[in-house]
Formats: C-alpha cells, structure tokens, sequence
C-alpha cells in the first residue's frame, strides 16, 4: 500500500498530465479549422481542387478596374499572370487604390472569383504586404 | 550636427561606464561589505548621458536637422511642434533610445530605492542589469545609430506617418516601455537572488512592488495602444488578436500570473521555482515581442524598417540571454525544502495555482497562434494567418470556471480554509444567472454559451461589489482589480452582443434607410491645415426613437508623406458610442461609410483604468494583506 500523500500526487500528476494533452489537442485541433491560407492568383488558377474555406488572395490591384454601387465595390486583382474578381461588402482601408498591393480575406465562389469579407489595411504607402511581394516575385 | 555629435558621442561614453560599473561591482562583490559610493554615481551619470543623448535627439527634431538620418526619415518642417517631439520615439531608432533611457533610469531608480537587502544582491542584480543595457547599447549604435549623418544635407524630411501623429501615440510608447522595462529589473533581481539562493519572502515583498509598477505601466500602455487602434484605424473595435497586440499581451499574461504567485511566495516561502521561471520568461516574452516587431517578421505600424541585421542581433542577444538565465536556474536554484509547503486543496493557495493554470493556458494559446504560421512559413513556406475566431474559440469557454474562481479564490484563508457565506454564494449566482438569462434571451443565437458567459461575469461583478461593502478594507486593491476586470468581461460581452454595423457607398446628398436607421450624407467640406488638407463630411443619423445625431467624419490627405488618413467621428455616451467614418475609393464619386453603434465602449477603457488602479493601490499600501 502506498501513502496517502503518494496517492495524491500521484493524482495530481495524472491531471496535470491529462489537462496538458486536452489543451494540446484543443490547441491543434483549433488552429486546423481556424487557419487562412494565402494564395496568389496563379496558385488559384492552378490549384486542382477548389477550397471551400476562407482564404486570402494577394496581388495587385489592376488599372481601371475598380467599380462601386450603393451596395458593394468590385475589382480585380491580378498578379500579372492571371487575375481573380472580387466583390466586397464592407469598409475599405484608407490606402485601397489602383495598382497598389491588396490582400482580400474571403470565399471562392469558383476560379475567377472571391467574395470578399474583409479588405487588408496597409500602414503606410511603401509598405507592400511580404506575401504580396513574395506572390509578385514568383512570376 | 551639433546636437547628433553630443548625443552620439555621449552614448559611446555611456557604453564605456556600463564596463567600468562592471568592474566595481565585481571588484566590489568579492572584497567589500560597503557599498563602493562611485557605483551610484556612476549609475546616475550613465543615465545622465543618456537623458543627454535623448534630449539632443530631441532637439535635432524640433530644429528639423535633417543632417540626422533618424530627423530626415521621420520628420518634416511642417509637422506640429508636439508630433516633432513625439517623433523623437515614433521611430525605430528613437525608440531604442527611450528604451535605454528607461533602463538606466530604473536601474538607478532601484539603487535609490532598495533598502534591507543584501548587497551582493544588489551588486549581482546591477551586473545582471548592465549586461542588458550594455546589450541595447551595442544594438544601438551597431544596427541602429539615431545619430547617423547625411551629406549634403537634405532640404525638407520624408515625414511622419500620419496615423503615428496621435496624441495617444505620442505617450502610448513611453509609457509601455516602462512596464517592459520594469521586467527587465525583475528579471535580473531574480537572477541574482537565484545565484546566492536567497529567494525568499523577504526578497518577494520587495521584488513585488517592481512587479505591480511593471503590471500597472504595461496594463495602461495596452490601453493606449487599444484606444489608438479604435478611434483612428477605423476598424471599429478594440481588440484584432493582431500579432502585434499579441506580443504585449503576452507579457501582460506572464506579469499578471507572477503578480498572483509572487503573494504566495510572500507568505509561504512555496513556488519558489515558479516564480523564478516567470521572472525570466516575462522579460523574454517582451524581448521576443521587440523582436518579433523590429525584424519585420510581423508587419505592422511598429515596423519601423525591415533590417534582417537588426533581427539577427535581438535575436543573438535573446538566446544568449535565455541561455545564461536558465544555466544560473539550473545550477544554483536550491529550491526550499521546510514544512510549510503543504496545503489543504481548499486554500488560497490552490486558487492561485488555479489562477496560474489559466494564465498559462491563455498564454500557450496566445503564443500558439502568434508563432505557428511564422514556423509553418519557414518550414514548408506556406503563408497562413490565424484569426479572431481561432482565439475566441479557445479563450471564451475557459473564461467561465476562471471568472467563477477569481469570485470565489480571494475569499479563502491561506493553507486551510471552508467556504464562507454559502447562502450569499449561491443566491448571488442565481441573481446572475436570472439575470443574464432576461438580458441574453432577446438573442436568440448561442443563448446557452451566452447566458453562462454574462452570468459568470456577472457573478464576480456581484461578489465584489458585496466585498466593497462588508469588508474593511482589507484588501481593496485586489477587490478592485477584480472588480474592474468583471467589469471589463461584461463590457467585451455586451459590446460584442449588441453592436450593430452599417456598410454602405454613399454619393454627396444621397440617403440610406435600413430598418432601424437613416443615414444622410448631407454635405462636404474643405479644410486646408499646415500639413495635410482635409475633407469634412457632414452626416445626420437617425435612428429608431428618432434621435438625429449630426456626425462629421474626416478624410485627411497628408503631402508629407502624401498619405491619407481617415479620422473618425465618435459620440461618446455613458451607454454607447456612436461612430462613423468614411474613405474613398479612387475615381470614384461614392464614398464608402462604416456607421456603428458600440455599446459600452467607455466601460472597457474604464474598467482597464480600474484594474491599474487597483494595481496602483496596493503600490502605496504598505502592508498588503493581512
């Protein structure tokens, strides 16, 4: 027979060493369904299956293409490869224009389009976000 | 030019007493039990150099010298002479020197001020103290000299980022370096007390006050920076789990769990080990949170220039650093073994650990997601981004037994106790759960999780508002930051469940109609200012009541650098903010408005400033519990 006090630690060994795997599992478990992945329009155009959960798409925004109405603006991003549309509902930074890097935060509807649920914001005007930069330099 | 040679030159002299402070103390802790009288002077003068490098800083800026790289990047002849000022630490090099300056400063401030203790803890805590500060020295003026030249001297500077000329902003970075300096003190003092073993609770009592002027700075400088982030982002909220603010919160957690174990090692000469693990990994979380901002890995306002040389640096600096911490706790940590440390499960003490247990859990959490998508980048290059909901999933369900037991831990008596006042326990939390039932039951998503929520927040806001009245002040700083930080959950929670969004592009005279509200884009005007001009547009909101509310949110277009900025508009009420900003998009005649109703906005920065309050209490108090 072992002690009552080897028994209690030996109990709170066992739950200390049962929250830390829940936490771990809760952790992981969470950052799986929880990630954005960044993608450029080329790796989307590539891509063999279609992914169905929110994504970022980086790249530029192209000359002339920004249109709004009372609802929503639209435009398109290209990375001077390929381009992908995308309609926005919802406030835009203050350095969103043309031929100016953007990161939209949104669903693919199919291969050439995203809606759009969020609108990055720069900080200042020579910042170009890095996975923009990264994606331009790819191609 | 002047002024850069004074402030250079003083700097490198600062260097050279950091060596010769070494030698003292080391000369000192071997021969004498006298403290050498030339170490104090000495330490005053090391900061004295320094105030003197600052304020030639300083000048340089409101003289607009632009002789000095730093003045020439950040500045501008037609900056405000406050935000010329205030630019001296909006930059990245200025920064450094207002960090250094706050580490010589403390330094001294804790040569002044400790009494009673040994002075070869004195001595080792210094040396410890002047390894860092020789460390930001060397980073200073190796990678980034706030003194650099330029030749020929260039006309007019590029100027301040405009979103960084903020009131807030100007007095947000000082006030938080001072809270993650004031770990750097904790950090050495722990060093020190591990390598001559006196870790006890005579040290802690004296370590604590550090610790609570820590806390209360890092908790009001987060704050600053949240209350910034609000009004001139113009995202609308208070918090984004950005990586950035990730890396204040995350010493914050590490502060405040250290704040708690700290109590217990007062007492009960217990957890010694732990409190030593969370005086180093304070310190290192706000250097790798230095880190992870100035080397560009995190892109932010706070990322002043990307320069992989000056991450190499904090990073060498970091794991030596770490290294030389945890070979100090290896090998001379004794940990105490006396009898006291056994204790019933039902105890103060168990609440603390309690306490602990989740401060940790929301730290890994915060770390997790703060770290895991650079890794996942350097390992298989792939670029992710973890988001708020990531962090709410994992955080909110544990709030519920941390609130409930942050009501319940500080009621109970050291080693053993029993559960007091059981009537008024279970009758206050049927109050609450009654209570947020009727207040949550008009929502109909997520009623069960949000009924619970609002009741546990509830339930500890109840509870120390009863301990206000019946206690006698016993322990009313602790009361109070509960009391705040209840305050705080339920305003997050009431914010979060009755804000209500309004996105729409609006034309000049145009109108929109939901439900609920009008929104009239009545007019615009121009304003032409020193530095930037600026477009005024002049809304009427009415809503349901038929309250019309006259909003004019601005547009400002900066020429140097030509930014533009939104400013928003915000009503403040005791119950809610009204906030509305607009922007435009190139080429085009609408402008896009984000209108917003934001209950309780005012209620979290006054819950914030009454957590440091209680913080700042129990600085003053001399005897903190009984």
């Amino acid at each position: 027979m072992y002690g009552r006090k080897v028994k209690l630690r030996f109990l709170f060994v066992v739950i200390i060493f049962i929250t830390l795997i829940l936490t771990v599992f809760l952790v992981l478990k969470s950052l799986e369904q929880n990630v954005v992945y960044f993608q450029s329009p080329s790796e989307i155009k590539s891509s063999v299956e279609l992914n169905k959960s929110k994504i970022r798409i980086g790249g530029m925004v192209k000359k002339n293409s920004i249109s709004i109405n009372v609802k929503e603006i639209s435009f398109i991003i290209t990375d001077f490869k390929n381009e992908i549309n995308v309609i926005y509902r919802g406030a835009v930074p203050n350095l969103f224009e043309e031929e100016k890097g953007v990161v939209a935060e949104g669903f693919l509807k199919d291969r050439n389009f995203l809606s759009a649920t969020k609108i990055l914001a720069k900080h200042d005007e020579n910042y170009m976000p890095p996975e923009v930069k990264a994606a331009l330099e790819e191609n | 030019m002047f002024y850069s040679s004074i402030g250079h030159y003083s700097l490198i002299l600062g260097l050279c007493i950091s060596l010769i402070l070494i030698y003292f103390s080391v000369k000192n802790f071997k021969n004498s039990t006298i403290l050498n009288t030339k170490i104090l002077s000495f330490t005053f003068l090391q900061f004295f150099l320094v105030v003197i490098s600052f304020i030639c800083l300083i000048i340089s800026f409101v003289l607009s010298d632009f002789s000095n790289e730093t003045v020439f990047n950040n500045s501008h002849t037609t900056k405000p002479l406050f935000y010329k000022i205030a630019g001296t630490w909006g930059n990245h090099e200025g920064s450094l020197l207002l960090w250094l300056l706050v580490l010589t400063l403390f330094i001294f401030i804790f040569f002044l001020k400790t009494k009673n203790q040994p002075l070869k803890y004195k001595l080792l805590t210094l040396i410890f103290q002047q390894i860092i500060i020789i460390g930001f020295f060397l980073f200073l003026i190796e990678t980034s000299n706030p003194f650099n030249y330029i030749y020929p001297m260039p006309e007019e500077g590029m100027g301040l980022n405009p979103i960084l000329q903020d009131p807030a902003l100007a007095i947000h970075p000082p006030i938080l370096y001072l809270g993650y300096v004031g770990s750097s003190i904790i950090f050495s003092s722990a060093l020190a007390a591990t390598y001559l073993n006196i870790v006890s609770n005579v040290w802690a009592s004296h370590i604590k006050k550090w610790i609570v002027v820590s806390w209360v700075f890092l908790t009001l400088g987060i704050l600053l920076g949240s209350i910034w982030a609000y009004y001139e982002l113009g995202w609308g909220g208070f918090w984004f789990w950005d990586p950035v603010e990730n890396v204040s919160l995350m010493p914050w957690l590490a502060l405040t769990t250290l704040l708690h174990c700290i109590l217990v090692l007062e007492k009960k000469q217990v957890l010694t080990s732990w409190v030593i693990i969370l005086s180093i990994s304070t310190f290192t979380l706000s250097m790798c949170g230095t880190f992870l901002v100035r080397s560009g890995i995190l892109n932010s306002v706070h990322t002043f220039a990307n320069d992989p040389e000056r991450g190499l640096f904090i990073l060498v600096f970091l794991f030596s650093l770490i290294c030389v911490s945890l070979f100090i706790f290896f090998f001379f940590h004794k940990s105490s073994q006396n009898n006291l440390n056994s204790f019933f499960w039902l105890s103060k003490e168990t609440s603390i650990i309690i306490n602990n247990w989740f401060m940790m859990y929301f730290l890994s959490v915060v770390l997790i997601g703060t770290i895991y998508p650079i890794f996942l980048d350097v390992l298989s290059s792939q670029k992710i981004s973890v988001g708020p909901p990531f962090y709410h999933k994992l955080i909110i369900p544990f709030l519920i037994p941390f609130l409930i037991a942050m009501a319940i831990g500080p009621k109970l008596k050291w080693i053993k106790s029993n559960i007091v006042d059981k009537v008024y326990l279970i009758l206050l939390l049927i109050i609450s759960i009654v209570l947020s039932f009727l207040i949550v039951k008009k929502f109909d998503f997520n009623l069960l999780l949000n009924t619970i929520l609002v009741s546990s927040a509830l339930y500890l806001f109840f509870i120390t508002l009863r301990e206000f009245f019946i206690k006698k002040y016993s322990n009313i700083s602790q009361n109070i930051a509960h009391f705040g930080f209840s305050l705080l959950i339920l305003s997050i929670l009431f914010n979060n469940l009755f804000s209500s969004e309004i996105i729409t592009n609006l034309k000049v005279g145009e109108t929109f109609t939901s439900s609920k509200t009008k929104i009239v884009f009545k007019s615009i005007n121009q304003k032409k200012e020193k530095n930037y001009k600026s477009i005024i547009a002049n809304f009427s909101i009415e809503n349901l009541d038929g309250i019309i509310d006259n909003l004019s949110p601005e547009l400002r277009i900066y020429n140097q650098p030509n930014i533009v900025t939104s400013e928003a508009d915000i009503k403040t009420t005791l119950l809610s903010d009204k906030f509305i900003v607009i922007n435009i998009v190139q080429n085009q005649d609408y402008f896009n408005v984000r209108y917003q109703v934001k209950p309780f906005m005012l209620w979290i920065w006054l819950s914030v400033i009454l957590i440091s309050f209680g913080g700042l209490i129990s600085f003053f108090k001399k005897e903190y519990e009984k």
